[in-house]
């Protein structure tokens, strides 16, 4: 669906010549949604905008849907774009117009005729739920109703792709995930193609297949989302995970555990992937004659499987124990025994 | 009561003067907002990083802009004369004042239009521009609608400045209010004529300036 080859993208400054995209090649299917994630400055808001021909390539080559966008220009470059929706972090709705008014914009700019304007329009405030906001002006909505109105606006001509810079980075929590769950949601019913630019690692694992890790221009790593939270490579790719899964906190409170916890063995299990939804603990109760106290867990929901770890400890005969935990081992857990033997 | 505080004031002649200003202020504005937008457009879309930035081209319309900005009013009528004869055949009538008050506002407004358009939300262009929009239009509708409030106040702004322009123009002989208050007020000793012919002046700002703000107000949804 989109291909990047070797693409690089020079800025010339005062300063200097900025390599803001550093010779990235990518593969991103059709109904993929696809997370690109990395600090300010990192160029992932260049990398998209190469996507729909906002900035050309300095090298390589982009195509989307079949079209070598950074080749083509004037009028077919129009054409292309209209089949490519993009959604913004400041959401760049006309103040000038109402709710229907704006998405009713890029039909127009498609020389779509007024009363299929019209039709289209009011499916498109119903997919992203504004019934009874159509004659609002921007001013009168709150943050996540203006995202709303974006996404409504850029998936207005069936695009076969959605562009997202940071599409959620202004809004609240709660917000935020109303508005990933609108875009899972139109990911499944449509198989759109998403894109998704961001610097917050909860928002990948939430909705994104895969992922690339952006630094200083570069790609420097791409996996599905569960392999990346499964083994990050690079430095970065590890704090971002971090931010996800405050492993920190969690240690913090570990010895506190121990040490209130002192008889048989404080296990820490990672589960990844389908495992999570496996009935491990029961299994191991059933089968030997021990105790299992679940002392902290945080299990977290992706789009391709479960991640999460879970503290617990297994008490009664030392012989039992070892027997759980090989057993443990056999099954697809990480299994890290941190005290008390 | 007009007979008592201003005795030589003959109404029919005050009509007349008062229906020139109005007329040569309205017929200006027109032109003036015509040829305002488009050099503020011009001057706007080849400014630095902008759609068509050249920067030879937006260096000369610059500076013709400031030119006929930075020339006192009187003396760009003087400069007009063989230019205004030449167009409207003579120098004497509120048509005689036309192209002045044209050329000597156009620029003003075209500054005005520029730095609304510039007002106009880079992110908001950027989004037309991935849509697939064209120049056209960007420039009717997203940059002239996003920009309108700041188009319209300039335009009252304009105005005012305008019905000041009509009354020096009267004084050298192109009619209307200030042609009125000059010549059968000041010349004939009539200080009563005078003052009837501010006072409708003043009216006549007002009225703009409430017609303009309220117009403003009403469009402007931010
Ligand atoms: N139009 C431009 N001119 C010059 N430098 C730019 C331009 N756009 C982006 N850059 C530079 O390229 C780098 C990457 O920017 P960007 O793609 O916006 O990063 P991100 O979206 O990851 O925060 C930054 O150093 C930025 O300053
Ligand atoms: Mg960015």
């Amino acid at each position: 669906m989109i291909s990047l080859n070797n693409v690089t993208k020079q800025f010339k400054a005062k300063s200097g010549t900025i390599t803001a995209v550093d010779n990235v090649s990518l593969n991103i299917k059709e109904g993929e949604i696809f997370g690109i994630i990395g600090y300010s400055g990192a160029g992932k808001s260049t990398l998209v905008r190469m996507l729909n021909g906002l900035e050309k390539p300095s090298q390589g080559s982009v195509t989307v849907a079949g079209k070598e966008i950074s080749k083509i220009k004037g009028s077919n470059l129009r054409k292309a774009r209209q089949e490519i929706g993009m959604i913004f972090q400041h959401f760049n709705l006309l103040w000038s117009r109402t709710v229907r008014g704006n998405i009713s914009f890029p039909l127009e700019i498609a020389g779509v005729p007024k009363a299929q304007r019209k039709k289209r329009v009011d499916e498109l405030i119903k997919l992203v739920g504004l019934e009874g906001r159509e004659d609002a002006y921007p001013s009168q909505l709150s943050g996540g109703q203006k995202q709303r109105v974006g996404i409504a606006r850029a998936l207005a001509n069936n695009p076969k792709v959605l562009l997202c810079d940071e599409a959620t980075s202004a809004l609240d929590p709660e917000t935020t995930d109303s508005i990933l769950d609108l875009l899972l949601d139109i990911n499944k019913k449509m198989g759109l193609t998403i894109i998704l630019i961001t610097h917050e690692m909860h928002v990948i694992r939430k909705i994104a297949h895969r992922v690339a890790v952006m630094e200083n221009g570069k790609v420097v790593e791409i996996a599905p989302v569960m392999e990346i939270f499964k083994n990050p490579k690079a430095d970065i790719t590890k704090r971002f995970i971090q931010q996800v899964t405050d492993e920190e906190d969690t240690m913090d409170t570990v010895q506190h555990l121990l040490d209130k916890y002192s008889t048989g063995k404080v296990v820490k299990l990672t589960f990844i992937g389908e495992t999570a939804e496996q009935p491990i603990i029961s299994e191991l109760i059933k089968e030997l004659p021990i105790t299992v106290n679940i002392l902290q867990g945080k299990i977290s929901q992706t789009q391709t499987g479960s991640y999460g770890t879970l503290l617990i400890q297994l008490d009664g005969d030392e012989k039992h124990i070892e027997k759980a935990i090989e057993q443990l081992e056999t099954q697809q857990v990480g299994v890290e025994v941190i005290g008390n033997d | 009561m007009i007979e008592t505080f201003f005795p030589n004031v003959e109404m029919s002649k005050f009509w007349e003067k008062t229906y020139e200003t109005v007329y040569m202020t309205g017929i200006s504005l027109v032109f003036i907002f015509i040829f305002g937008i488009l050099l503020g457009l011009l001057l706007f879309l080849t400014s630095k990083g902008n759609i068509w930035q050249n920067r030879v081209i937006n260096w000369i319309i610059a500076a013709v802009v400031n030119i006929f900005r930075a020339i006192p009013f009187v003396i760009l009528i003087i400069l007009l004369i063989p230019f205004t004869r030449g167009i409207m055949g003579t120098m004497i009538g509120p048509n005689a004042a036309l192209p002045a008050l044209i050329i000597g506002s156009a620029p003003f407004y075209a500054r005005m239009v520029e730095i609304g358009l510039r007002e106009v939300n880079k992110g908001v262009i950027e989004a037309a521009q991935a849509m697939g929009a064209r120049t056209s239009t960007i420039i009717f509708k997203v940059l002239l609608p996003e920009s309108m409030p700041a188009i319209i106040s300039g335009l009252t702004v304009t105005a005012i400045a305008l019905v000041g322009y009509t009354a020096i123009a009267g004084i050298i002989g192109a009619g209307g209010l200030g042609n009125y208050a000059h010549q059968y007020g000041f010349v004939r000793g009539n200080n009563d004529v005078t003052l009837f012919g501010t006072i409708a002046i003043l009216i006549i700002v007002f009225i703009i300036q409430f017609i303009g703000d309220l117009i403003t107000k009403k469009i402007d949804k931010r």
